[in-house]
C-alpha cells in the first residue's frame, strides 16, 4: 500500500499545529554522509587544540564550554563566529564523540536542553546577528538556562490557539497571560515565548515570538504540583511583564513559523540506540513477579502478554532505527510513542496488582519535591507518572490522528476555526 | 541479537514476483472458487507453485531446492498471506518439509526432500490428538515393533490439508520416546477424513491409523525426537507468523481504502476519529507483528534465541491478525458481514491460523518457560 508519510517527527508538528491548506515546508533533512576529509581533519584538529589548551580535568566546566564555543565546536552547522564552523550536524556528532572520549563533559546539552537543542536552532534561523551574539555563548556555557513557553491551560493540543497577549507600548511589549508545563522555568534566565499580537486574524497569523527575561518584573514562576507529588514542570504567569522590542524574534506575526523551527530542532533520533530486552517497566514487573513467588496462571499470562507486547514494540523501534539509518524509513517509525504510552500505563498498573496490598503504599509520600533528572521511579510512583505518557508530547488521540492522516492518508476532520479571526473562535 | 531487516535484492524480487503471480494468476475470485470446491484446492495450481520454485524454496540445492532460508520463506509466505492463498503450501512446503529437515537423517533427506521440492509429493504433519492441547511430547498414538518394522495405531486431529496429502508424518510413542513416522496416505489401515473447516481455504482432516505396517526406515531420525520436533514447530510458527503479517496488512489496507471512499453524514468515514483511530491502531498492531515475525526469521540459527523469538512472533502475529481481521469487518459495517465481501475470508484464516500450531496463550506459556517466568 502507498503510505502518505513514512516517518513522523518534525512533520507531526506540522500536522498537529500547522495551518490547514499549507504544505509541509520541505526543508533539507537529509544528513550529508559524504563529508569531505578536509572538514573532518579540521574538526579533529580543533578538538585536539581545545583539549590541549583547556585540559578538561583542569578547566572549570563553564570555561571549557566557552572555549569550545569560541572554536566553533558548539553547533558545527552554525556560521563561524556563532559557535559553528559552517559544517553539518553530522560533524557535531563527531565532535561530541571525540570530546566524550577525551574526558570532556557534554552535560550542558542536557542541563540546558531546551536552549541548546531548540533555542539555538531558532536563533540560528531567525535572529539578528546582534541577538545571536547576546544569547548563544552564555546559553552554551549554561550560565543562562533557557525554557520554552508555548502550552497554555486553554491551548494544549491546539497550541496555535493560545491566548497570552502581547501589546505594543512604545519600544516595548506588554505581556499578559499564563503558560503551563514549562520545564526548567524555575531556573531559567531566558524563556522562548509565543504570544498573540493580533487577535483579529486567523490563529496562525496573529502570533509573535519573543525572548523573555524570566527575572523581569511581572513574570512569576510557580511549581506545577503533579499527581505524583513532584513538580517536574512550572506554571508561568505574566502580569504586565515588559519585553523590549529588541527581544522579538523575526517579524511581528511570524511567531508560528518561528515556533515550528523550535519544534523541528528537537533531536532527530536517527540511528539511536535501542533499549535492552526486558528493561524499563516490564523489567521491573518481571523482577517483582520472580521475587514474589507468585504462580497464579492468570497473572502469569497477563505478564507474558505485556512482555510480548513490550518486546514487539522494542523490536519495532530497532527495526525503525535501522530502516531510518539506511535512508528507507517506513511506517514502522510512526507508532512508537503511541505504543509505549499505553504499554507503560498497563505494565505499571499490572505491577501494582502483583504487589497486592503493598501496591496501596506510597513510600515517598506526596510532599512537593523537584525530581532529579533520569530518576528511576518505584512502582507506585511509576504507576502515577505513566498516566501522563498518553498526554505529554502529543496526546494519544492526537498521535492517532497524525498516524491516520499522515501515514495512512485518511481525511482530516473539518476545522471550524480555519478562516475565523482568532477572537471569534469559541474557546473554553 | 543484532539482525538486519532491510530486504536484499533477491528477497525483494521474491516478493515482487510472488505478488505478481498471485494477483494475476489466482486473485481473490479464484480463491473464492477454490474455497467452495470439495478439496479447496487444485493439483494444477500445485504444479505451478512447484514450477515457480516455491515448494523447494527452503530446501537445499543438493536435494533439488533453491537453498534459501527462513527469511526468504517468510517473504513468500507474507505475499501468500496477503491473498489468503488456498492450498497445502504451509502444510507441505513448510510444516512437513521443516519436520523432515530437522528430524530426518542425511539419507532420509536425500530420499524425501527431492519429491517435496519438485512438488511431486504433498506431505503434512499429523501431530495433534486432543483438541484442547498442543503438547506433542506424550502422543497416545503408538508405534509398536512388528516384524522388522512398526505397527502404527492411533487417531490424529486437525491434520492440515490431510485430505490432499500423499504422505503423512505421524508422531507416535515408540517405546524410547516420541518418533515421527513417514506414512503413505494410500497405505492399508490409513483413513483420512476431511472435516468441515472454519477456514475453507485451509482444510483440516482427521486421520485414523489402524494397524498400519511400516518398514524400519519409516521412522525419521533416531531415538526420541521431542526436542527436534519443538524446533521444527518453532520454525513453522515463525513462517506462519509471516503469513499472518501479510493477511493482517491486507485487512488494514481494505479498511483504510474503505474509510477513504465510504461517505456517511456527508463525510468520508475515515475523517471520523472513531474510524481513523481504529485504522491507526491496526497499523500499530501490524507493524508490531511484522517486527516480531521478521526478527524470528532472522535468528533461526540461534537455538536459544529462537526459543524466545518464535513463540513471541506466534503469539503477537496471531493476535494481531485476528484482531485486525475482526476490526476490518467493523469498519466496513453491514457490507463486511456479507458473504459477497472478502473480509470474512480473512477473518476465518486469521482465527484458524491463530490456533493451528497453538493458541496465543499456548505460545506465551512456552515463552514463559524459556524466560523463567
Amino acid at each position: 500500500m502507498h503510505y502518505d508519510r513514512y516517518s513522523l517527527g518534525r512533520r507531526d508538528w506540522w500536522a498537529r499545529f500547522g495551518p490547514t491548506g499549507y504544505r509541509f515546508p520541505e526543508f533539507e533533512w537529509k544528513v550529508k554522509y559524504h563529508m569531505s576529509d578536509s572538514a573532518d581533519t579540521r574538526v579533529d584538529e580543533l578538538v585536539d587544540e581545545l583539549i590541549r589548551e583547556h585540559p578538561p580535568e583542569e578547566t572549570p566546566v563553564q570555561e571549557f564550554w566557552g572555549a569550545q564555543y569560541d572554536k566553533g565546536l558548539a553547533w558545527a552547522w552554525h556560521p563561524e563566529g556563532f559557535g559553528g564552523l559552517g559544517l553539518s550536524r553530522k560533524h557535531q556528532t563527531r565532535i561530541n564523540d571525540r570530546l566524550t572520549r577525551s574526558g570532556a563533559s557534554i552535560e550542558n546539552r542536557y542541563t540546558n536542553l531546551l536552549g541548546i537543542a531548540m533555542g539555538a536552532g531558532v536563533l540560528d534561523a531567525h535572529a539578528t546577528d546582534e541577538q545571536k551574539r547576546r544569547w548563544l555563548r552564555p546559553m552554551f556555557t549554561t550560565e543562562e538556562i533557557w525554557c520554552q513557553m508555548f502550552s497554555e491551560p486553554g491551548a494544549g493540543s491546539d497550541v496555535a490557539g493560545l491566548a497570552t497577549r502581547a501589546t505594543k507600548d512604545g519600544e516595548e511589549w506588554v505581556v499578559n497571560g499564563q503558560k503551563v508545563w514549562t520545564t526548567l522555568a524555575h531556573i531559567a534566565k531566558w524563556g522562548m515565548l509565543v504570544a498573540r499580537t493580533d487577535p483579529q486574524v486567523p490563529k496562525h497569523q496573529g502570533l509573535t515570538y519573543f525572548i523573555v527575561d524570566m527575572n523581569s518584573p511581572g513574570v512569576e514562576v510557580r511549581p506545577l504540583y503533579q499527581i505524583t507529588g513532584e513538580a517536574e514542570f512550572n506554571e508561568v504567569f505574566f502580569d504586565d511583564a515588559r519585553v523590549p522590542d529588541g527581544n522579538r524574534i523575526d517579524a511581528v506575526g511570524a511567531g508560528w513559523r518561528v515556533a515550528l523551527t523550535t519544534l523541528m530542532n528537537e533531536r532527530v533520533a536517527i540511528g539511536g540506540s535501542t533499549i535492552p530486552r526486558e528493561s524499563g517497566y516490564i523489567g521491573q514487573a518481571v523482577e517483582i513477579w520472580k521475587a514474589s513467588g507468585e504462580r497464579d496462571p492468570v497473572l502469569r499470562d497477563k505478564l507474558l502478554q505485556l512482555w510480548a507486547e513490550a518486546e514487539a514494540a522494542r523490536l519495532t523501534a530497532a527495526r525503525a532505527n535501522e530502516m531510518a539509518s539506511a535512508g528507507t524509513p517506513g511506517p514502522e517509525g510512526s507508532t512508537g510513542k503511541l505504543a509505549w504510552a499505553s504499554l507503560n500505563k498497563e505494565i505499571t498498573s499490572f505491577t501494582l496488582d502483583l504487589m497486592g496490598l503493598d501496591g496501596t503504599l506510597y513510600p515517598g509520600g506526596y510532599e512537593l519535591v523537584r525530581p532529579q533528572r533520569f530518576q528511576v521511579h518505584e512502582p507506585q510512583k511509576a504507576y502515577l507518572r505513566t498516566r501522563a505518557n498518553s498526554i505529554e508530547g502529543g496526546t494519544s488521540e492526537i498521535m492517532l490522528n497524525i498516524v491516520g492522516e499522515r501515514v495512512l492518508g485518511l481525511p482530516g476532520e473539518p476545522r471550524v476555526d480555519k478562516d475565523l479571526p482568532w477572537v471569534e473562535v469559541p474557546r473554553g | 541479537m543484532k539482525v538486519t531487516y532491510a530486504r536484499s535484492e533477491d528477497q525483494a524480487l521474491i516478493a515482487t514476483t510472488a505478488r505478481q503471480y498471485l494477483d494475476e494468476n489466482i486473485g481473490i475470485d479464484r480463491v473464492r472458487e477454490l474455497m467452495m470446491g470439495e478439496e479447496g484446492f487444485e493439483r494444477g495450481l500445485w504444479k505451478e507453485m512447484a514450477d515457480l520454485g516455491w515448494t523447494g524454496l527452503a530446501i537445499a540445492e543438493e536435494h533439488g531446492g533453491a537453498g534459501l532460508g527462513p527469511v526468504e520463506l517468510g517473504v513468500l509466505l507474507e505475499e501468500m498471506g496477503r491473498l489468503v492463498t488456498p492450498g497445502p503450501f504451509f502444510a507441505s512446503a513448510v510444516l512437513a518439509t521443516t519436520t523432515i529437515q530437522e528430524i530426518g537423517t542425511d539419507v532420509q533427506h536425500s530420499e524425501l526432500l527431492p519429491d517435496l521440492a519438485s512438488g511431486d509429493v504433498i506431505a503434512t504433519l499429523a501431530v495433534f490428538e486432543d483438541p484442547r492441547s498442543w503438547a506433542h511430547r506424550k502422543p497416545e498414538t503408538v508405534a509398536t515393533p512388528a516384524g522388522d518394522g512398526w505397527a502404527l495405531n492411533g487417531r490424529k486431529r486437525a491434520v492440515l490439508d490431510g485430505h490432499l496429502a500423499d504422505s503423512l508424518l505421524v508422531t507416535a510413542g515408540a517405546g524410547d520416546g516420541v518418533g515421527v513416522f513417514v506414512v503413505d496416505a494410500g497405505q492399508p489401515g490409513v483413513t483420512i477424513a476431511q472435516e468441515p473447516a472454519l477456514d475453507p481455504t485451509r482444510r483440516m482432516a482427521t486421520v485414523i491409523l489402524d494397524g498400519v505396517e511400516l518398514a524400519p526406515g519409516a521412522r525419521l531420525g533416531e531415538g526420541d525426537v521431542s526436542n527436534a520436533l519443538d524446533r521444527a514447530m518453532d520454525l513453522a510458527a515463525t513462517a506462519l507468523a509471516a503469513e499472518q503479517v501479510g493477511g493482517a496488512q491486507s485487512c488494514m489496507e481494505m479498511s483504510v481504502e474503505y474509510a477513504k471512499t465510504r461517505y456517511q453524514f456527508g463525510r468520508p468515514i475515515g475523517s471520523y476519529q472513531a474510524i481513523k483511530h481504529r485504522c491507526a491502531n491496526m497499523l500499530m498492531k501490524v507493524e508490531h507483528a511484522r517486527s516480531a515475525a521478521y526478527y524470528a526469521a532472522r535468528v533461526t540459527d540461534d537455538v536459544e534465541e529462537l526459543a524466545v523469538a518464535a513463540p513471541l512472533a506466534a503469539s503477537v502475529a496471531s493476535e494481531a491478525y485476528a484482531w485486525v481481521a475482526g476490526e476490518n469487518i467493523q469498519v466496513h459495517g453491514g457490507i463486511g458481514f456479507t458473504w459477497e465481501h472478502d473480509a470474512h475470508i480473512y477473518l476465518k484464516r486469521a482465527k484458524a491460523s491463530s490456533l493451528i500450531l497453538g493458541s496465543p496463550r499456548h505460545h506465551r506459556d512456552r515463552l514463559g518457560e524459556t524466560l523463567g517466568i
